[in-house]
């Protein structure tokens, strides 16, 4: 049945880039346990807007898990204290009456806070831009079947493929890394037949990329791993990493 | 204005090749002088942008999201046809056509299906160039799994989340194309109105989200593949920030809407439960392969399932429709459960809701292969109810979930307006009163891989050499329209928030433009709408300015709009005096309850003309010409 909880909010308000940005405390009254956190923050929104108050930017859009939109740090953990959860498939029932929940950006030296809650994580287009993809243009494939893929390989690429591109890793990594990320996106076309032609080039080309913009180093604090809503694993940055020195030592890209 | 399809002559399966051949060409070099604006990054989008960009065009796509890869077609969970037949079960190109034009109970374009059927196959093989990881059988060649509306196994799957895989697919062919310079991505950006210069489609007026600036984009053509208008009902499974607005603006300028009444309600979503919630869940339907529907026999029977013995549960599907039982066209399945639900059948809290249990499949399969095909649609709704489904049935209930009707296209893809191309669940073209599952997928990416690519070529060439720049004079015009709507919008300063607004719309236009409709009830709803809509006007409370990131103005925009086009169904509905598919008007069904066609009187396409807000529409009708399929009542039994 129904229940409904009492919470104070801490939450992160930035009017814009250059603002400094502040905390300010709201009571979230009478939250049914049923709703989700974003719909909590919908109704807070209500309630400022009728006040004659700003309402909180937060972006969401699917709020199915899966867009990779929504995402916020909750009490220091992106995305919530729920393991594989992201924040908008995070439901109130998880949390007692008289919590109290700070809410605050993505802190990322690569993500800037564009307002409020709302990030910048173009960073990560422009990773994907230096590589993360297999160059064939529309109209030039084979017939699907002419390439098998053992169904475990498949599986394997797909386990990898799932990363929603939330940047929550970033969030989570003391070095705001986005190895996961890259890791993820390498492993899931070298893990393909398909994949392989580009594997060197593009494993080279993403992580310079990523260096470049501004992410941290990996030194294996496995936090981004905990952190992800989507279980991607770890061994994707090994994964990542073998790619990256066999590359390095034997393809002509530089 | 007579609405010429420009169906090319000849055989149907015949058509597009001898279309492609008489399409004009633009060659290589000419290519790379024309500028294509896409709106949208969906899966038609997405894959028109970067196909447009593989063949030369310079391309500059838009999406409201901080990045193309977040579209709602990033959401579609159960999978994509092809008429491949890899399995052997006698798929055919032919029987791909013959079921989607039936399951639109025969209300699409014969030429256009046919077309789809024919090029399903190519998606597959580049999707899986692409190294798009789809489902494979232990052989390593790709599985299969059937669909509602089908008898053969046909879609083409990625877990449960195929329309993730395919997006990111189509997003990474994009990013190639911004790395070699031939996409510029404009992400956080609203399309808020169309610029025609000479009649002809030539530019776009958009919203920096980020800054509110008003920003003019000039082109040599535009598309639009802004996807679907389900966010009407406010309650849908739709992403939060699908809308009409595009296209709504579009249809304002001149562009055609077609048949906006057909809308589908999907049979197994997570029913409502509180009146804070902000959408609706859809269970992919792919579980209906393994699920079973049932209800208590005895109404009002609140024992907790497990207590229902065997003899007192009716699996109303199988019962009624033995020959395709659980796997009945998406239509037939929801209206189904509000029958039983009306007859006080219904389970859970609210009584608005029919069981899908698993509990035989696991038996048959084991845990283990049930949760490779469907764990994470497990999971997610255990995330969202609380409860265990391999322990106890889903609760499921139908929600709104695809808009068939869009705006009005040729069989080149373009609009009434000259070079205004739409694509994707934006048009009208392909299912017709009623889309069966996994075709979707399909049609966005055929029209964006492998259709539109071609057709805009055809149109393009007749315009070598002209320019336009944003500084005409119909820019600014345009631009200073946008900006007054939404001055407007700042400056009502009223009481209720646009949220409460569209929630409410969003209760009429169920209650009465939904799953079963009446005369009545669409009279009473075309008041409603109305009244609100001047309510609207007059008391809604938009906070924030327009130089700055402001949510709330967005949705007002959106909102404004929708309250319009909500009359724009109703008005459709009650022109469409019979049933065929979605569109289920209680006065017209047969003996069983199925939707009664007329095709006497109704087997047309209704293209609405736009005549101003507060006016009657002009309807045009382009007749549906069947010439290789005879219409039949549609039959699942
Ligand atoms: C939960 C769910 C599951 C589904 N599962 C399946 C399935 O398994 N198989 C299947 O075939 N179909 C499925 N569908 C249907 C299918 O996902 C959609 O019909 C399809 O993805 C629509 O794609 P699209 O490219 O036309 O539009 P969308 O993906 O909706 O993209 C619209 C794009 O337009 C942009 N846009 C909109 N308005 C504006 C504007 N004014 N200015 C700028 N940009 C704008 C958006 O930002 C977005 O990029 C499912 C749908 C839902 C809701
Ligand atoms: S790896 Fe996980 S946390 Fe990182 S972006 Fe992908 S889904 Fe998000
Ligand atoms: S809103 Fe899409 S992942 Fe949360």
């Amino acid at each position: 049945m129904t229940k409904t909880i009492n919470l104070t909010l801490k939450v992160w308000r930035q009017k814009s880039p250059k603002d400094k940005g502040h905390f300010e405390t709201y009571h979230a009254r009478n939250i049914s346990t049923d709703m989700s956190f974003l719909e909590m923050l919908d109704v807070i929104n209500e309630q400022l807007t009728l006040d004659g108050r700003e309402p909180i930017a937060f972006d969401h859009d699917c709020r199915e898990g899966i867009c990779g939109m929504c995402g916020a740090v909750v009490n220091g953990r992106p995305h919530g204290p729920e393991k594989e959860t992201t924040l908008c498939q995070l439901h109130m029932r998880h949390f007692k009456d008289g919590d109290v929940l700070a809410i605050e950006p993505w802190r990322a030296r690569a993500f800037k806070v564009v307002k409020d809650l709302v990030m910048d994580r173009t960073p990560l287009d422009e990773i994907m831009q230096a590589g993360g993809y297999i160059s064939v243009n529309a109209g030039s494939a084979p017939d699907a079947n002419t390439i098998p893929v053992p169904a475990e390989t498949a599986e394997l690429a797909m386990d990898a493929a799932q990363c929603i591109g939330c940047g929550a890793c970033v969030a989570a990594c003391p070095n705001a890394s986005a190895m996961l990320f890259v890791g993820a996106k390498v492993s899931h076309l070298a893990l393909l037949p398909q994949g392989r032609p580009e594997a060197a080039r593009r494993a080279i080309r993403m992580i310079r990329e990523m260096d470049n913009l501004g992410f941290g180093n990996c030194s294996n604090e496995t936090e981004c791993e905990a952190e992800c809503p989507k279980g991607i694993s770890i061994t994707n940055i090994a994964r990542l990493n073998r790619e990256f020195f066999k590359a390095s030592f034997f393809a002509s890209e530089k | 204005m007579v609405l010429d399809a420009k169906v090319p002559g000849g055989p149907l399966a015949q058509k597009w090749d001898r279309h492609r051949f008489e399409l004009k060409l633009v060659s290589p070099a000419n290519k790379r002088k024309f500028t294509i604006i896409v709106v949208g990054t969906g899966l038609a989008g997405g894959s028109a942008a970067a196909t447009l960009a593989e063949l030369g065009y310079n391309v500059k796509s838009f999406c409201i999201q901080d990045s193309p890869r977040r579209a709602h077609s990033i959401a579609a969970q159960g999978g994509i046809n092809a008429a491949k037949n890899y399995p052997n079960d006698g798929d055919s190109i032919w029987r791909l056509f013959y079921d989607t034009i039936k399951g639109g109970d025969f209300r699409a374009r014969e030429a256009n299906v046919y077309r789809l059927a024919q090029v399903s196959n190519l998606i597959i093989d580049h999707c899986t160039a692409q190294g798009i990881p789809f489902a494979r059988e232990y052989g390593g060649l790709l599985a299969n799994r059937s669909f509602g509306g089908a008898q053969v196994s046909r879609t083409f799957y990625a877990r449960g989340q195929t329309g993730q895989q395919l997006l990111l697919g189509a997003y990474s062919a994009m990013m190639r194309q911004v790395t070699a310079g031939k996409i510029r991505v404009f992400p956080r950006r609203e399309m808020l109105d169309l610029v025609l210069v000479n009649g002809h489609a030539k530019g776009i007026i958009t919203r920096n989200l980020i800054t509110g600036e008003l920003e003019r984009h000039a082109a040599d053509a535009v598309v639009l593949a802004t996807g679907g208008y389900a966010n009407v009902y406010f309650l849908s499974t739709n992403a939060m920030s699908s809308n009409v607005t595009a296209t709504y603006r579009a249809y304002k300028r001149g562009a055609f809407f077609a048949n906006p009444c057909f809308t589908q309600i999907h049979p197994t979503c997570i029913p409502v439960h509180g009146t804070y919630q902000s959408k609706l869940t859809l269970m992919s339907e792919s579980l209906r392969n393994d699920g079973r529907v049932w209800v208590p026999k005895k109404p009002g029977d609140k024992r907790p399932p497990n207590e229902i013995p065997e003899e007192e549960r009716d699996y109303y599907l199988e019962r009624k429709y033995p020959s395709f039982g659980n796997l009945v066209p998406r239509d037939v399945a929801s209206r189904n459960a509000k029958a039983q639900c009306d007859q006080g059948k219904g389970v859970g809290e609210t009584g608005l809701a029919v069981y899908l249990d698993f509990a035989d499949a696991i038996k048959r399969d084991g845990r283990e292969v049930i949760e490779r095909k469907y764990g994470n649609l497990f999971a997610m709704y255990q995330k969202i109810t609380g409860e265990d489904p391999y322990q106890t049935p889903m609760k499921i209930y139908p929600a709104v979930h695809y808009t068939m009707g869009g705006l009005w296209v040729d069989y080149n893809l373009m609009s009434t307006i000259d070079g205004l191309f739409v694509i994707g669940e934006a048009n009208f073209s392909d299912h017709g009163a009623n889309r069966l599952g996994a075709s979707a997928l399909m049609q966005g990416l055929a029209d964006g891989y492998f259709i539109l690519p071609y057709t805009i070529g055809d149109y393009l060439a007749g315009y070598l050499g002209e320019k336009v720049s944003t500084d005409h004079s119909s820019f600014k015009e345009v631009e200073k329209e946008v900006r007054e709507k939404t001055d407007r919008l700042l400056a009502i300063g009223g009481k209720r928030t646009v949220d409460d607004f569209h929630r409410q719309l969003g209760l009429i236009m169920w209650d009465y433009c939904g799953m079963s409709r009446t005369n009545e009830g669409l009279e009473k709803a075309r008041r409603m709408v109305r009244e609100l809509r001047a309510e609207f006007w007059e008391n809604a409370l938009v906070p924030g300015n327009d130089r700055d990131l402001n949510q709330s103005l967005e949705r007002a925009g959106r909102v404004a709009d929708f309250l319009e086009f909500a009359e724009l169904m109703i008005v459709d509905a009650l022109a469409r005096q019979e049933s065929c598919g979605g569109h289920f008007n209680e006065a017209y069904q047969t003996e069983d309850n199925e939707a009664l066609r007329d095709d006497e009187n109704f087997c047309h396409v209704a293209a609405w003309q736009y005549k101003g807000v507060d006016q009657e529409p002009e309807l045009h009708k382009e007749p549906l010409v069947f010439e290789n399929v005879k219409l039949t009542q549609r039959s699942y039994k």
